[in-house]
């Protein structure tokens, strides 16, 4: 484990100070995401999910500190020197945001913005940064390409929009795209064009890494899959097998909970009753355990350690009456 | 005989556009054209449709919020005008809304308890404190919310707890009907589940009729009797729920319930529909004829030549396709 991975996250922890103390939004976790595959990372509002991936690439909000390791193909990005993150950041290590319209500057073209990127850096000279351009616009479906390099942001939609931001982060040719719910704010007819848009290149050998809380998307492009709960990855499994048996009480719930198109009509939603504990009370015990359907007396005590069992980790101690 | 509540006929919202140049004619944008629309008492009618398509704008002429350019509105057989401050207070005792953003939407320096309370004053006159304490606190409790939240401010709760205040400050003086906007679209799913349960239980239990705006069709399946489909501002086909999800007459509604992304890898790794595909095309271009036609994969000369009537094909299923009656065979 460890060596052919390209991304390898170990015990991070992202604390937030907060008027009523430090706050703990991570705990303890540790993934790894391998070239050309793509790790979905799901979980409720406040699970942490975004805060993992914001700590590991330095870019956490004023107050927030991050302990552990995060190596970008052999390089630690958390260490004391800022120059690997630095030189990862935006180059070989991309992010994309939800809220397409802030990820582009109004004021400026599509194509401005496009060429840009590599002529910051000087990666590209001008002639190979148009062509570049219209090369990534073709690579995410944007219809026209040509005609976008001269419009500005609001003369796009929605979608367009967020494929042009792919698009910028596509530029630089990264290694790893980091996608923070990039479709949360699309219909459903574009999110489809941008799932797409993710798989194809995905398949060109890109590292996918997708923060979403949407079951039905991860089901469309993801590989594997890590649950998160509480600040902590309470389950990481391969997607089919995840969707076909979960083993965590809590991811069980969450996908029960999601309704479907492709199932008979139940009479009711599975909702999970009660709430996360609150970010800082973490409970000696499992933090599912108020909430969970197979709580056993000892989940209130000890908190169950994530463990491997072949290629699926689960942090419970009813996973195996689960399973 | 099931009273109709609301009846909506050839509804026409425009807004006016900024001028292209200083001088000329100023551009209208049609964002509900000709709407058809009844919901009777305890139905659930869900109204689905892309961004743009017009579905809140409907919404907010349904509730007075903006006047219409044409067409009527009667509630419960009364037409409804803008100029009838009577008229409208009665009105809205019985229609009541819950919008998306449940934080937003709710005072920040109200308790929850002080914003239904002020609901229940606005709409039946002053209380006596301990009468208004008490239905407050009822209504809260039947929203799930525990009696120890009431004196907070939606700051201090979730997303979840701040939307069921939403639902109890617009249940608090027991309307008819329900107007719910993407009500349960910022929600995470597992609380999203609550809250339609909870909404299914209201109708159940007082027959609240409700019309229930979103995109997300799968809820709609879980909470609708009926379904009408809007694209740019027309409703392109309408059918009790079971139909519109069981055999989907207007190849719009086919492509919107193909792009819903099921939980199941195994559905996904299937080819998926041509009409997904179809979808890519330019937006924003005026189209003589049928408006769905530079997206649609059945597009014609018909569809050129003239745009279809929503019409019902003798089993109240209703589509506005020239070829909405030859199903496609299945893919």
């Amino acid at each position: 484990m460890g060596s052919d991975a390209l991304f390898d996250v170990r015990d991070l922890g992202v604390q937030f100070t907060t008027p009523r103390g430090r706050v703990s939004a991570v705990r303890e976790a540790s993934l790894e995401v391998r070239r050309g595959e793509c790790l979905a990372v799901v979980g409720e509002s406040g699970s942490g999910k975004s805060q993992l991936f914001l700590g590991c690439l330095g870019l956490l909000a004023a107050g927030g500190v991050v302990q552990g390791s995060a190596r970008f193909d052999g390089q630690e990005l958390l260490g004391p020197d800022a120059a690997p993150r630095r030189a990862a950041l935006g180059t070989r290590l991309a992010m994309v945001f939800q809220d397409p319209m802030n990820a582009l500057t109004p004021h400026l073209t599509i194509g401005r913005q496009l060429v840009e990127v590599v002529l910051d850096r000087g990666l590209l000279d001008a002639a190979g940064a148009r062509a570049r351009s219209l090369e990534v616009l073709q690579s995410v479906g944007m219809p026209e390409p040509e005609a976008r390099l001269r419009q500005y942001p609001h003369e796009l939609s929605g979608g367009q929009r967020q494929r042009a931001a792919i698009a910028m982060a596509l530029m630089t040719r990264p290694d790893l795209l980091v996608a923070d719910e990039p479709t949360t704010a699309l219909d459903v007819t574009v999110q489809a064009q941008v799932i797409d848009v993710l798989r194809a290149a995905r398949d060109r050998g890109l590292a996918v890494v997708l923060i979403t809380h949407d079951m039905g998307v991860v089901a469309g492009i993801a590989d594997r899959v890590a649950v998160m709960y509480a600040g902590r990855i309470v389950e990481m499994a391969p997607a089919r097998e995840l969707f076909a048996a979960a083993a965590h009480p809590y991811t069980a719930a969450l996908l029960a909970s999601v309704p479907r198109l492709d199932t008979p009509l139940a009479g009711r939603l599975i909702g999970i009753e009660g709430q996360p504990p609150a970010p800082g009370d973490e409970p000696d015990g499992c933090a599912f355990a108020p909430r969970c359907a197979s709580v056993l007396e000892r989940c209130h005590r000890s908190r169950p350690p994530l463990e491997s069992h072949e290629n699926r980790s689960v942090a419970c101690h009813a996973a195996g009456a689960v399973r | 005989m099931t009273e109709t509540l609301l009846r909506v006929r050839n509804l026409t919202v425009r807004f006016p556009m900024p001028r292209a140049r200083l001088v000329g004619p100023r551009p209208w944008l049609t964002a509900v054209n000709g709407v058809d629309l009844e919901i009777e008492a305890g139905r659930a009618v869900g109204l689905v449709g892309e961004s743009g398509c017009g579905k809140s704008t409907l919404a907010l002429a349904i509730l007075a919020l903006v006047a219409p350019q044409a067409g009527t509105i009667e509630w419960r057989g009364q037409p409804v005008r803008h100029d009838d401050a009577t008229g409208l207070r009665r009105m809205r005792r019985e229609l009541q809304v819950v919008f998306q953003d449940p934080v937003g939407s709710l005072d920040p320096r109200m308790s929850v308890g002080e914003s239904v309370a002020e609901a229940l004053e606005a709409l039946e006159g002053p209380q006596a404190a301990a009468a208004s304490r008490a239905r407050v606190g009822s209504m809260l409790a039947e929203v799930g919310l525990d009696p120890a939240l009431h004196t907070r401010y939606p700051h201090e709760l979730s997303g979840g707890q701040c939307q069921r205040a939403a639902i109890a400050r617009a249940l608090v003086g027991r309307p008819r009907l329900l107007v719910c906007d993407e009500a349960v679209s910022a929600l995470d799913v597992s609380v999203q589940a609550q809250i339609v349960n909870l909404l299914a239980d209201l109708r159940r239990r007082h027959g609240l009729a409700l019309l229930f705006i979103s995109h997300n069709l799968a809820v709609v399946r879980h909470l609708c009797d009926e379904v009408a489909v809007l694209y740019r501002g027309r409703v392109v086909e309408r059918a009790p729920a079971a139909a519109i999800f069981g055999g989907p007459r207007h190849p719009y509604t086919r492509a919107l319930l193909a792009a819903v992304p099921d939980p199941d890898p195994a559905a996904h790794a299937r080819a998926r529909v041509p009409e997904l595909r179809a979808a890519a095309a330019a937006e924003s271009v005026a189209v003589v004829g049928c408006a769905y036609r530079p997206r649609c994969p059945l597009a014609d000369d018909a569809c050129r030549m003239q745009a279809p009537r929503l019409e019902d094909a003798g089993d109240g299923h209703l589509a506005a396709c020239h070829h909405g009656r030859v199903r496609p065979p299945a893919s």
